[in-house]
Protein backbone atom coordinates (compact mmCIF):
# COMPACT_ATOMS: atom_id res chain seq x y z
CA UNK A 1 0.00 0.00 0.00
CA UNK A 2 2.65 2.49 1.07
CA UNK A 3 4.76 1.53 -1.96
CA UNK A 4 1.85 2.22 -4.32
CA UNK A 5 1.18 5.58 -2.68
CA UNK A 6 4.85 6.62 -2.80
CA UNK A 7 5.09 5.60 -6.46
CA UNK A 8 2.01 7.67 -7.22
CA UNK A 9 3.42 10.68 -5.36
CA UNK A 10 6.71 10.42 -7.28
CA UNK A 11 4.79 10.15 -10.57
CA UNK A 12 2.75 13.21 -9.57
CA UNK A 13 5.91 15.20 -8.84
CA UNK A 14 7.39 14.21 -12.21
CA UNK A 15 4.19 15.26 -13.98
CA UNK A 16 4.13 18.59 -12.11
CA UNK A 17 7.77 19.35 -13.05
CA UNK A 18 7.03 18.33 -16.65
CA UNK A 19 4.09 20.76 -16.71
CA UNK A 20 6.49 23.52 -15.65
CA UNK A 21 9.27 22.87 -18.18
CA UNK A 22 7.36 21.95 -21.36
CA UNK A 23 7.47 24.64 -24.03
CA UNK A 24 4.50 23.13 -25.84
CA UNK A 25 1.55 24.38 -23.81
CA UNK A 26 -0.81 21.55 -24.80
CA UNK A 27 1.69 18.99 -23.46
CA UNK A 28 1.97 21.08 -20.28
CA UNK A 29 -1.84 21.04 -19.86
CA UNK A 30 -1.92 17.25 -20.32
CA UNK A 31 0.80 16.91 -17.66
CA UNK A 32 -1.25 19.11 -15.30
CA UNK A 33 -4.28 16.91 -16.03
CA UNK A 34 -2.17 13.90 -15.00
CA UNK A 35 -1.35 15.63 -11.69
CA UNK A 36 -5.11 16.00 -11.07
CA UNK A 37 -5.84 12.39 -11.94
CA UNK A 38 -3.15 11.05 -9.60
CA UNK A 39 -4.39 13.43 -6.89
CA UNK A 40 -7.87 11.93 -7.34
CA UNK A 41 -6.48 8.40 -6.90
CA UNK A 42 -4.58 9.53 -3.79
CA UNK A 43 -7.73 11.11 -2.32
CA UNK A 44 -9.49 7.79 -2.86
CA UNK A 45 -6.70 5.98 -1.01
CA UNK A 46 -7.05 8.49 1.83
CA UNK A 47 -10.75 7.49 2.11
CA UNK A 48 -12.16 10.71 0.69
CA UNK A 49 -14.21 9.49 -2.31
CA UNK A 50 -16.27 12.70 -2.44
CA UNK A 51 -13.19 14.86 -2.95
CA UNK A 52 -11.74 12.31 -5.38
CA UNK A 53 -14.86 12.59 -7.53
CA UNK A 54 -14.74 16.39 -7.55
CA UNK A 55 -11.01 16.38 -8.35
CA UNK A 56 -11.39 13.89 -11.21
CA UNK A 57 -14.39 15.56 -12.84
CA UNK A 58 -13.36 19.20 -12.38
CA UNK A 59 -9.56 19.06 -12.24
CA UNK A 60 -8.98 16.45 -14.89
CA UNK A 61 -11.89 16.94 -17.28
CA UNK A 62 -13.28 20.47 -17.21
CA UNK A 63 -10.15 22.47 -16.39
CA UNK A 64 -8.19 20.64 -19.10
CA UNK A 65 -10.93 21.33 -21.64
CA UNK A 66 -11.09 25.02 -20.71
CA UNK A 67 -7.29 25.40 -20.88
CA UNK A 68 -7.13 23.71 -24.29
CA UNK A 69 -9.89 25.95 -25.64
CA UNK A 70 -7.97 28.98 -24.34
CA UNK A 71 -4.69 27.77 -25.90
CA UNK A 72 -6.43 27.20 -29.24
CA UNK A 73 -7.42 30.88 -29.26
CA UNK A 74 -3.91 32.10 -28.38
CA UNK A 75 -0.42 30.71 -29.10
CA UNK A 76 0.54 27.08 -28.71
CA UNK A 77 4.28 27.45 -28.06
CA UNK A 78 5.97 29.38 -25.30
CA UNK A 79 8.98 31.48 -26.31
CA UNK B 1 23.35 34.80 -9.77
CA UNK B 2 19.60 35.39 -9.54
CA UNK B 3 18.97 31.67 -9.90
CA UNK B 4 21.31 30.83 -7.03
CA UNK B 5 19.55 33.39 -4.82
CA UNK B 6 16.13 32.04 -5.70
CA UNK B 7 17.18 28.45 -5.00
CA UNK B 8 18.60 29.48 -1.61
CA UNK B 9 15.38 31.37 -0.82
CA UNK B 10 13.33 28.32 -1.80
CA UNK B 11 15.38 26.06 0.47
CA UNK B 12 14.95 28.48 3.39
CA UNK B 13 11.18 28.64 2.84
CA UNK B 14 10.92 24.82 2.60
CA UNK B 15 12.97 24.46 5.78
CA UNK B 16 10.67 26.87 7.61
CA UNK B 17 7.53 25.05 6.48
CA UNK B 18 9.00 21.66 7.49
CA UNK B 19 10.02 23.02 10.90
CA UNK B 20 6.52 24.39 11.44
CA UNK B 21 4.64 21.30 10.32
CA UNK B 22 6.70 18.26 11.34
CA UNK B 23 5.41 18.17 14.90
CA UNK B 24 1.74 18.02 13.92
CA UNK B 25 0.59 14.38 13.88
CA UNK B 26 -0.98 13.20 10.64
CA UNK B 27 -4.47 11.72 10.69
CA UNK B 28 -5.24 12.41 14.34
CA UNK B 29 -8.17 14.76 15.00
CA UNK B 30 -7.21 17.93 16.82
CA UNK B 31 -10.70 19.22 17.56
CA UNK B 32 -13.81 17.57 18.91
CA UNK B 33 -16.13 18.75 16.13
CA UNK B 34 -15.32 15.90 13.72
CA UNK B 35 -16.03 13.37 16.44
CA UNK B 36 -19.41 15.01 17.07
CA UNK B 37 -20.36 14.80 13.38
CA UNK B 38 -19.29 11.16 13.16
CA UNK B 39 -21.24 10.14 16.25
CA UNK B 40 -24.38 12.25 15.94
CA UNK B 41 -24.59 13.20 12.25
CA UNK B 42 -26.66 10.23 11.15
CA UNK B 43 -29.41 10.68 13.74
CA UNK B 44 -29.54 14.45 13.52
CA UNK B 45 -29.74 14.79 9.74
CA UNK B 46 -30.91 11.37 8.51
CA UNK B 47 -28.26 11.37 5.79
CA UNK B 48 -26.23 8.17 5.40
CA UNK B 49 -23.28 10.03 3.83
CA UNK B 50 -21.74 12.10 6.62
CA UNK B 51 -19.86 14.39 4.23
CA UNK B 52 -23.19 15.42 2.72
CA UNK B 53 -24.71 16.02 6.15
CA UNK B 54 -21.84 18.39 6.98
CA UNK B 55 -21.86 20.14 3.59
CA UNK B 56 -25.60 20.76 3.42
CA UNK B 57 -26.83 20.70 6.99
CA UNK B 58 -24.22 21.82 9.50
CA UNK B 59 -22.39 24.00 6.96
CA UNK B 60 -25.22 24.75 4.55
CA UNK B 61 -24.63 28.48 4.59
CA UNK B 62 -21.03 27.99 3.42
CA UNK B 63 -22.33 25.92 0.52
CA UNK B 64 -24.61 28.78 -0.47
CA UNK B 65 -21.49 30.98 -0.51
CA UNK B 66 -19.64 28.47 -2.73
CA UNK B 67 -22.55 28.36 -5.18
CA UNK B 68 -22.54 32.17 -5.24
CA UNK B 69 -18.79 32.27 -5.98
CA UNK B 70 -19.27 29.93 -8.94
CA UNK B 71 -22.19 32.04 -10.15
CA UNK B 72 -20.14 35.25 -9.98
CA UNK B 73 -17.24 33.58 -11.82
CA UNK B 74 -19.55 32.46 -14.64
CA UNK B 75 -21.14 35.93 -14.87
CA UNK B 76 -17.68 37.56 -14.95
CA UNK B 77 -16.50 35.27 -17.75
CA UNK B 78 -19.63 36.05 -19.75
CA UNK B 79 -19.13 39.78 -19.22
CA UNK B 80 -15.45 39.66 -20.28
CA UNK B 81 -16.18 37.58 -23.39
CA UNK B 82 -19.13 39.79 -24.38
CA UNK B 83 -16.78 42.76 -24.85
CA UNK B 84 -14.63 40.95 -27.43
CA UNK B 85 -15.56 41.82 -30.98
CA UNK B 86 -16.19 38.61 -32.77
CA UNK B 87 -14.15 38.23 -35.94
CA UNK B 88 -16.63 36.87 -38.41
CA UNK B 89 -18.32 33.50 -38.46
CA UNK B 90 -15.85 30.63 -38.46
CA UNK B 91 -16.62 27.82 -40.81
CA UNK B 92 -17.55 24.72 -38.86
CA UNK B 93 -16.44 21.48 -40.39
CA UNK B 94 -18.95 18.70 -39.72
CA UNK B 95 -17.50 15.79 -37.75
CA UNK B 96 -17.34 12.30 -39.17
CA UNK B 97 -20.26 9.89 -38.88
CA UNK B 98 -18.55 7.57 -36.39
CA UNK B 99 -17.55 10.42 -34.05
CA UNK B 100 -20.98 11.99 -34.30
CA UNK B 101 -22.85 8.77 -33.57
CA UNK B 102 -20.48 7.80 -30.75
CA UNK B 103 -20.90 11.15 -29.02
CA UNK B 104 -24.67 11.06 -29.39
CA UNK B 105 -24.70 7.54 -27.94
CA UNK B 106 -22.49 8.42 -24.95
CA UNK B 107 -24.14 11.75 -24.13
CA UNK B 108 -27.34 10.43 -22.44
CA UNK B 109 -25.34 7.81 -20.53
CA UNK B 110 -23.03 10.45 -19.02
CA UNK B 111 -26.07 12.63 -18.22
CA UNK B 112 -27.67 9.65 -16.44
CA UNK B 113 -24.49 9.02 -14.45
CA UNK B 114 -24.29 12.65 -13.36
CA UNK B 115 -27.96 12.65 -12.36
CA UNK B 116 -27.44 9.43 -10.41
CA UNK B 117 -24.57 11.02 -8.51
CA UNK B 118 -26.47 14.10 -7.42
CA UNK B 119 -29.76 12.32 -6.68
CA UNK B 120 -27.95 9.81 -4.45
CA UNK B 121 -25.77 12.46 -2.83
CA UNK B 122 -27.09 11.69 0.65
CA UNK B 123 -26.51 7.92 0.30
CA UNK B 124 -23.29 7.40 -1.69
CA UNK B 125 -20.17 9.53 -2.23
CA UNK B 126 -20.72 12.48 -4.50
CA UNK B 127 -23.28 15.23 -4.65
CA UNK B 128 -24.46 18.28 -6.49
CA UNK B 129 -21.06 19.73 -7.39
CA UNK B 130 -19.62 16.43 -8.64
CA UNK B 131 -22.76 15.46 -10.54
CA UNK B 132 -23.01 18.94 -12.07
CA UNK B 133 -19.38 18.78 -13.21
CA UNK B 134 -19.99 15.37 -14.82
CA UNK B 135 -23.06 16.75 -16.65
CA UNK B 136 -20.97 19.70 -17.87
CA UNK B 137 -18.31 17.28 -19.15
CA UNK B 138 -21.07 15.55 -21.18
CA UNK B 139 -21.69 18.93 -22.81
CA UNK B 140 -17.95 19.28 -23.51
CA UNK B 141 -18.20 15.97 -25.39
CA UNK B 142 -21.13 17.27 -27.46
CA UNK B 143 -19.36 20.56 -28.23
CA UNK B 144 -16.21 18.73 -29.39
CA UNK B 145 -17.79 15.75 -31.13
CA UNK B 146 -20.94 17.10 -32.79
CA UNK B 147 -19.89 20.53 -34.04
CA UNK B 148 -22.72 22.95 -34.60
CA UNK B 149 -24.97 21.74 -31.80
CA UNK B 150 -25.39 24.21 -28.93
CA UNK B 151 -27.38 24.42 -25.75
CA UNK B 152 -30.02 27.13 -25.66
CA UNK B 153 -28.76 30.11 -23.70
CA UNK B 154 -32.18 30.96 -22.26
CA UNK B 155 -32.67 27.37 -21.11
CA UNK B 156 -29.35 27.16 -19.29
CA UNK B 157 -29.80 30.58 -17.66
CA UNK B 158 -33.33 29.67 -16.52
CA UNK B 159 -32.21 26.34 -15.05
CA UNK B 160 -29.35 28.05 -13.25
CA UNK B 161 -31.58 30.73 -11.74
CA UNK B 162 -34.24 28.20 -10.72
CA UNK B 163 -31.60 26.06 -8.96
CA UNK B 164 -30.35 29.02 -6.95
CA UNK B 165 -33.89 30.13 -6.18
CA UNK B 166 -34.88 26.68 -4.85
CA UNK B 167 -31.85 26.70 -2.55
CA UNK B 168 -32.60 30.12 -1.06
CA UNK B 169 -36.38 29.60 -0.82
CA UNK B 170 -35.89 26.27 1.01
CA UNK B 171 -33.47 27.98 3.38
CA UNK B 172 -35.96 30.78 4.10
CA UNK B 173 -38.82 28.30 4.59
CA UNK B 174 -36.59 26.44 7.03
CA UNK B 175 -35.96 29.71 8.85
CA UNK B 176 -39.70 30.40 9.08
CA UNK B 177 -41.04 26.92 9.82
CA UNK B 178 -38.36 24.66 11.22
CA UNK B 179 -36.08 26.29 13.70
CA UNK B 180 -34.27 29.47 14.45
CA UNK B 181 -31.63 29.30 11.75
CA UNK B 182 -31.31 29.47 7.98
CA UNK B 183 -31.56 26.12 6.13
CA UNK B 184 -32.90 24.14 9.08
CA UNK B 185 -34.10 20.68 8.10
CA UNK B 186 -37.87 20.94 8.44
CA UNK B 187 -39.01 17.96 6.34
CA UNK B 188 -39.38 14.48 7.91
CA UNK B 189 -36.08 12.61 8.09
CA UNK B 190 -37.46 9.27 6.91
CA UNK B 191 -35.64 6.00 7.25
CA UNK B 192 -31.86 5.98 7.07
CA UNK B 193 -30.34 4.60 3.84
CA UNK B 194 -33.45 4.99 1.68
CA UNK B 195 -33.80 7.32 -1.30
CA UNK B 196 -36.55 9.42 0.32
CA UNK B 197 -34.75 10.36 3.51
CA UNK B 198 -32.76 13.19 5.06
CA UNK B 199 -35.42 15.88 4.65
CA UNK B 200 -34.37 18.82 2.48
CA UNK B 201 -30.87 17.51 1.70
CA UNK B 202 -31.72 15.60 -1.54
CA UNK B 203 -33.89 18.47 -2.81
CA UNK B 204 -31.09 20.99 -2.31
CA UNK B 205 -28.52 18.66 -3.89
CA UNK B 206 -30.73 18.18 -6.96
CA UNK B 207 -31.08 21.98 -7.22
CA UNK B 208 -27.29 22.41 -6.89
CA UNK B 209 -26.70 19.68 -9.48
CA UNK B 210 -28.90 21.43 -12.04
CA UNK B 211 -27.38 24.81 -11.19
CA UNK B 212 -23.73 23.74 -11.40
CA UNK B 213 -24.32 21.63 -14.52
CA UNK B 214 -26.04 24.41 -16.47
CA UNK B 215 -23.56 27.01 -15.21
CA UNK B 216 -20.45 25.08 -16.29
CA UNK B 217 -22.10 24.10 -19.59
CA UNK B 218 -22.76 27.83 -20.11
CA UNK B 219 -19.08 28.57 -19.41
CA UNK B 220 -18.06 25.99 -22.03
CA UNK B 221 -20.58 27.48 -24.48
CA UNK B 222 -19.21 30.97 -23.88
CA UNK B 223 -15.62 29.85 -24.42
CA UNK B 224 -16.29 27.72 -27.50
CA UNK B 225 -18.65 29.99 -29.38
CA UNK B 226 -18.09 33.57 -28.26
CA UNK B 227 -14.33 33.89 -28.16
Amino acid sequence: MIIVVSLLVILMLIAAIAALIYKDLISAVIAACMVSLIAAVLFYFLQAPDVAMAEASIGAALVTAIFIIAIRRTKRYEE
Amino acid sequence: MRRVISVILLIIICWGIILALHKIPFGIPKTKVGEYYLNRGRQETGSANIVTSVVLNYRGFDTLGEVTVLFIAAIGLGAVLATLNKKGKRKIEPSSLILNTGCRFLFPLILLFGAYIFIHGHLTPGGGFQGGAIIASAYVLIYLGCRGRRISEIGSKTTESLGGLVFIVLGLVGLAVGGHYFLSNFLPKGQLNTLFSAGIIPIIYIAIGFKVGSELAGVIDNLMEKS
